[in-house]
């Protein structure tokens, strides 16, 4: 039969490697809610010690810059070069610097 | 800016990316061919781990052992783990897991015809661990490095694994190998069966293969098929050797000029025709996968009802083209920047 078309929603997965690393996201998966999306992401993303740590959440969740706006979004930084350490000379004998 | 103008902005943004050896994003431009020919790749892709399943699957309820049972179990897990892994990758280009998962079950999209020969006795199961996975490593590493970034990204994921399946493979056969003369015949009876399939997994010759050449330009393939099925010639036949199994080739010996092993010929027509559908198991691989997605039928259902009931989730139909709506998002920014 092919009659069933409502799709189990997407989720994004995030997984913390270890203590003391960040949550990194590793994928999405299909899930009919929360709950059955963390079970599904133990069972597809940490299969051998992976993680310590998952986060899911629905990719509908997620609000994303657009490539697009890559430019005006990022470009400004370029500029200010004085955010930088290297940006300062200081002499080489001064220490701890 | 017209249209054409506009396009070649992006083509040639696209362009740089390639030649910079960056990798391409989601929500990127990029030509539409590209799109076409990444969705027909990892969906074969996918679609093979999922197929996959079957021939290996069919020895788990026979296993000689707990411990061989253990491993196996395993084993088909990642392969259904693995099928997850590219399914998601493929969804970024905008398709969705429903229209794959169609597309497999009438025939639309292909998966690797190894998966239409049988599985006669155990020792394939070690057979396919050491040839099958051992030439699938051969194409999945460079694809490591593939310029889209969620299929590079599942690829590293996919090769950590599947070094697990080569080597049970490779062992359980070393185990046979040490047991008794009957034991022996069965690998040996397995590999001459399996070898040549083995090599037919890295697609057409180079000159039979059309679209190669665009692949690599892309930056999509980064070997040629008849480059990867000699790395897995190579590669092999020492480990044949010192597993003591012959491989059933004539023509396989050294050449010492191009520091490499020179082969026979695959049979191309039977290759063509397992790929056309009429391999030993095709009608029975789409006919167990179309029977398990009727039965699983309820329990997607029931999931989602039962999440509907317990207010856990708002809407699933609005939900299931999440991925799908960034897709055509991009789209749309294209049209407005025209």
């Amino acid at each position: 039969m092919t009659g069933v078309k409502a799709e189990w929603p997407l989720y994004e997965v995030f997984v913390r490697g270890k203590r003391g690393l960040n949550h990194v996201h590793v994928g999405s998966l299909h899930a009919p809610d929360d709950q059955m999306a963390l079970r599904h992401a133990r069972d597809v993303y940490t299969r051998r010690n992976e993680g310590v740590s998952i986060w899911v959440v629905r990719s509908s969740a997620i609000t994303a810059s657009s490539p697009d706006e890559k430019d005006p979004l990022f470009a400004p930084s370029g500029d200010k070069v004085y955010r930088h350490p290297t940006f300062y000379d200081i002499p080489a004998d001064v220490p701890h610097m | 800016m017209t249209a054409v103008a506009d396009e070649a902005v992006l083509q040639s943004s696209f362009d740089s990316t390639i030649a910079h050896n960056d990798r391409i994003e989601p929500r990127d431009w990029m030509p539409e061919d590209y799109r076409k020919t990444l969705v027909r790749q990892i969906a074969q892709h996918a679609h093979s781990e999922i197929i996959g399943m079957q021939p290996e699957g069919n020895w788990i309820s026979r296993a000689p052992s707990l411990r061989r049972k253990a491993i196996l179990l395993a084993k088909v897990q990642d392969e259904a783990g693995h099928g997850l892994y590219l399914y998601s990758a493929c969804e970024t280009l905008g398709v969705s897991r429903e229209e794959l998962t169609q597309k497999l079950m009438s025939g639309a999209q292909k998966y690797s015809s190894i998966f239409n020969y049988p599985t006669l006795s155990y020792a394939d199961v070690g057979t396919i661990g050491w040839l099958v996975d051992g030439a699938a490593i051969c194409n999945q590493v460079p694809l490591c490095r593939t310029s889209y970034g969620p299929y590079g990204r599942a690829m590293i994921r996919i090769c950590k694994e599947e070094s697990f399946h080569q080597r049970q493979g490779y062992e359980l056969l070393m185990t046979m190998m040490r047991g008794t003369d009957e034991q022996r015949a069965m690998v040996q009876e397995s590999v001459d069966r399996f070898w040549w399939p083995a090599l037919m997994m890295f697609g057409p010759p180079d000159g039979d293969s059309p679209n190669t050449e665009r692949s690599m330009a892309w930056g999509i393939k980064r070997h040629t098929n008849d480059e990867l099925r000699q790395r897995m010639v190579d590669m092999t036949v020492p480990q044949a050797e010192a597993l003591g199994v012959t491989l059933p080739d004539p023509d396989l010996r050294w050449n010492e000029e191009r520091g490499s092993y020179d082969f026979g010929e695959v049979d191309w027509e039977e290759f063509w025709a397992v790929v056309k559908g009429n391999g030993p198991c095709n009608e029975q691989r789409l006919a167990h996968r179309r029977q398990a997605y009727d039965d699983g039928a309820w329990v997607r259902e029931a999931a989602l009802a039962f999440a509907a009931s317990a207010g856990r989730v708002a809407s699933a139909s609005e939900d299931s083209a999440g991925r799908v709506a960034s897709a055509s998002e991009r789209i749309e920014t294209k049209e407005e920047t025209r």
